[in-house]
């Protein structure tokens, strides 16, 4: 286990959120897809921490690495009912107007 | 060693799971992949020494996934685990995109002359932490404390029917 290895896990996981996040319709789905990015991301920043510089302040970042992927969730799951509430729906194609 | 085969064994099991997130053929089954990709992550945190961050990740995410399935249940309409599904679009140019970010990702991470290891590790990581969040980092954690709040609100403003002073749609269709 080497800081390359670990972080070649983590931009493995990272690549798959990606895919999702642009390839999939439905909200939740996109919202997986960027959870799984943030999964990739919290390994790297764990794996540079112990890796590199193992001091507390390392740690308090993946702190807010993991309140940032709370706060996407939450908004993420707000729009998701309101689109479905006006809409009835939750496809992204059916909400590009909301990009203007 | 047993860290490396412990690691190794998480590392597959994380990325598998990830990748069946958009493989398997119902969001129910996505969402407990997503869940068992997040709890290998949080596990190889274990392995790292990060024991506290390591649970708050696996507790936190399964409960995240939990609430996931119930909004899709809401939301689909139908019974998740059930119903096979395939909701994709530019799927040949995702693929090329998460391909290409790979490729990227993975050179420079293989190319970069990385610096050697500085300071070790506290004794008790946990402890180190706290002392951080209590101390010198007090203004990350109050800012993520004002930020959580504002998400909590406006989460609630979003997805309320009605505003605070607007009649309640559903009142009115009842009169």
């Amino acid at each position: 286990m080497t800081l390359q290895t670990v972080l070649l896990v983590a931009a493995a996981l990272f690549c798959v959120g990606l895919y999702g996040a642009i390839s999939q319709q439905v909200v939740v789905m996109v919202m997986m897809g960027l959870e799984l990015m943030l999964n990739g991301v919290i390994l790297a920043a764990g794996a540079f921490w112990w890796f590199l510089s193992p001091a507390p302040d390392g740690q308090v970042l993946l702190l807010v690495v993991i309140t940032a992927m709370t706060v996407e969730m939450a908004m993420g799951f707000a729009v998701a009912t309101l689109l479905h509430r006006s809409r009835g729906s939750d496809m992204t194609d059916m909400a590009t107007d909301l990009s203007r | 060693m047993v860290d490396d085969i412990v690691f190794w064994g998480l590392a597959v099991v994380a990325v598998a799971s990830g990748i069946a997130v958009f493989r398997v053929d119902s969001m129910a089954r996505a969402t407990y992949a997503l869940a068992v990709s997040f709890v290998a992550v949080g596990l190889a945190l274990l392995l790292f020494g990060l024991d506290y961050l390591g649970v708050v990740v696996v507790l936190m995410m399964v409960m995240e996934m939990a609430i996931m399935a119930i909004y899709m249940i809401m939301f689909m309409g139908m019974n998740p685990a059930l119903m096979p599904m395939s909701m994709v679009h530019g799927k040949r140019t995702s693929l090329a995109v998460a391909g290409l970010t790979f490729a990227v990702l993975a050179a420079g991470i293989l190319l970069v002359d990385w610096p050697e290891r500085r300071g070790a590790p506290a004794a008790d990581l946990t402890l180190a932490v706290g002392r951080a969040v209590m101390g010198g980092k007090m203004l990350v954690m109050m800012t993520v404390s004002a930020v959580l709040f504002a998400t909590i609100v406006s989460a609630l403003v979003l997805a309320l029917p009605r505003g605070r002073y607007d009649d309640d749609p559903a009142d009115e269709a009842a009169s």
